[in-house]
């Protein structure tokens, strides 16, 4: 296994990089020879189905919003390769789609980093000894990791698949749909897609910043990953902030602070009203002592789910904002689900009404009614993230719903919008 | 080892026949899809089923008639 010349090998070898600036330590849209000179080579016919285990030291967690161990998709799609009478070689999907209308770092890191990506999915393939690639996101993504891809002999492989400006074009089953059809609709999740996914193959679809960090590991191990973040939420994380000032995009460390990534963005905490972490299927804080990890005693830390934060000022309405939201979301339904179809649009309608000042005290029943009935009923998370969201806002707006039903609003000047 | 009757929503048009052979199992909700009445820590798309109602289940999996529902074993019953 071991080479004679490691060594010279490591001699040569740049230096990992520290601290949790990482993904982008090749620099601004680098290419092949950034990157090589950045991060050193890596032998990717030298990985193989052990990679697993080496992933699984590290702690990795998906980084597109389900926070699921990206070993165990692993393992189970590599276990799934030869359960069947057919054994069928598994398929490997990097997901750049990123319908959250408030987060771009998947796209920041498919411009910026593209080779990372392209190592994480042909690491990633090696490791579950699959047989088809493919890079599934919006056409300016897919512009932008092309000639990346033409670089590299290994790479060409990789098909490309345009996903539509959807929210919901970046659920797995949507993405495993969306290359096999052309509809990016979520799929009934009788079997996982791990086990029968893209024509009944075990299927391994991985967010690309997933990626990226597994073409990190595969050069410098698990111990390094763990060098940054805590032990249950190792490593760094994209998060895209946005609010008051323009939005960016940061690699923060597992677990960080929400009030100190705020104050590196340069937004003050105590100039808001809350924050939105995880995106639209995510839930309102108040900017206190939380921390963005994906476990952590409640109250305390914050699910990072598609790594947005979103800062409101204090004198806007988070009632009217949560209202808008949840009429972009329902519009936004794939309209297979009735639950989903029908409850959205319901909900939407009386938080509006609520929103709106309506002096009527059975909408909050109302809505949490709705919420109830729709969670946990639809072929993908679509309602119940939807249902946290709103729930979350009935929580943290507490006193705005209050003042709302009498038909006054606490922020804007005092008439409820 | 129970059963469960897994709905596929995105078949399901609503009009409720399993809802009427199923009473014990499934109600409606405003829009006529079925609700199941008990869950198994809030999946409310594979509905637990007891030895009683697995007769009436198999049933309306056969009749059904968008083909939405399907009975899974719980041991094959699990998702990434
Ligand atoms: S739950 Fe909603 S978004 Fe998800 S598949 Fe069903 S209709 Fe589409
Ligand atoms: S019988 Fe089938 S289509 Fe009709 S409501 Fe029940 S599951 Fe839906």
């Amino acid at each position: 296994m071991t080479p004679p010349n490691t060594s010279l090998a490591e001699a040569l070898r740049p230096q990992a990089p520290v601290g949790t600036y990482r993904l982008f330590a090749a620099g601004a849209h680098a290419g092949l020879q950034d990157h090589l000179e950045a991060f050193g080579p890596l032998d990717i016919e030298a990985i193989g189905p052990d990679f697993i285990r080496v992933l699984e030291a590290s702690g990795l967690t998906g980084r597109g919003g389900a926070s699921f161990a990206s070993w165990r998709k692993m393992a189970v799609t590599a276990e799934s390769r030869s359960a069947g009478i057919l054994p069928a070689r598994p398929v490997v999907i990097a997901n750049g789609a990123e319908g959250e209308p408030l987060s771009f770092k998947d796209r920041t890191l498919l411009a910026n980093a593209p080779h990372l990506v392209i190592d994480g999915l042909l690491v990633a393939n090696r490791a579950v000894a699959g047989s088809q690639m493919y890079l599934y996101a919006a056409s300016g993504s897919l512009d932008e990791a092309a000639p990346a891809i033409a670089e590299r002999p290994a790479a060409r492989r990789i098909r490309l698949v345009q996903a539509p400006e959807a929210f919901i074009a970046g659920e797995a089953s949507a993405a495993v749909n969306a290359i096999a059809t052309g509809a990016a609709r979520p799929l009934d999740k009788r079997r996982r897609l791990a086990e029968s996914g893209l024509k009944g193959r075990p299927t391994l679809v991985l967010n690309v910043e997933t990626l990226a960090h597994i073409g990190l590991i595969a050069r410098y191990g698990a111990d390094w990953f763990r060098s940054a973040g805590s032990p249950a939420d190792p490593g760094t994380r994209l998060v895209t902030v946005s609010g008051p000032g323009p939005a960016q995009v940061q690699e923060v460390a597992g677990n960080a602070a929400l009030g100190v990534i705020l104050r590196d963005a340069g937004i003050d905490a105590r100039s808001l009203s809350a924050v939105l972490v995880g995106g639209y299927h995510g839930r309102w804080v108040r900017p206190l002592d939380y921390r963005i990890s994906p476990a952590g005693p409640d109250g305390q830390t914050v699910r990072p789910g598609a790594g947005v934060i979103h800062a409101l000022p204090a004198d806007q309405c988070g009632l009217a904002a949560t209202a808008r939201i949840l009429s972009y979301l329902a519009g936004e339904s794939a309209q297979q689900c009735g639950p989903c179809m029908f409850g959205l649009p319901a909900m939407a309608g009386v938080l509006n009404r609520i929103a709106s000042g309506e002096p009527n005290p059975r909408l909050t029943g109302e809505l949490n009614r709705l919420g109830k009935l729709v969670s946990g009923r639809g072929a993908c998370h679509h309602p119940d993230g939807t249902v946290q969201l709103v729930s979350s806002a009935l929580d943290i707006f507490a006193d705005d719903v209050k003042a709302h039903l009498t038909g006054r609003c606490l922020r804007q000047g005092g008439r409820a919008a | 080892m129970s059963d469960s009757l897994h709905i596929d929503w995105t078949k399901c048009d609503g009009r409720g026949l399993c809802t009427e052979l199923l009473p014990a199992l499934l109600a409606r909700d405003d829009w006529g899809y079925p609700v199941p009445r008990r869950s198994r820590s809030g999946n409310r798309t594979d509905v637990p089923v007891s030895a009683g109602s697995l007769e009436a289940a198999r049933d309306a999996v056969q009749l059904c008639p968008k083909l939405a529902l399907s009975l899974v074993h719980e041991r094959n019953n699990k998702r990434a």
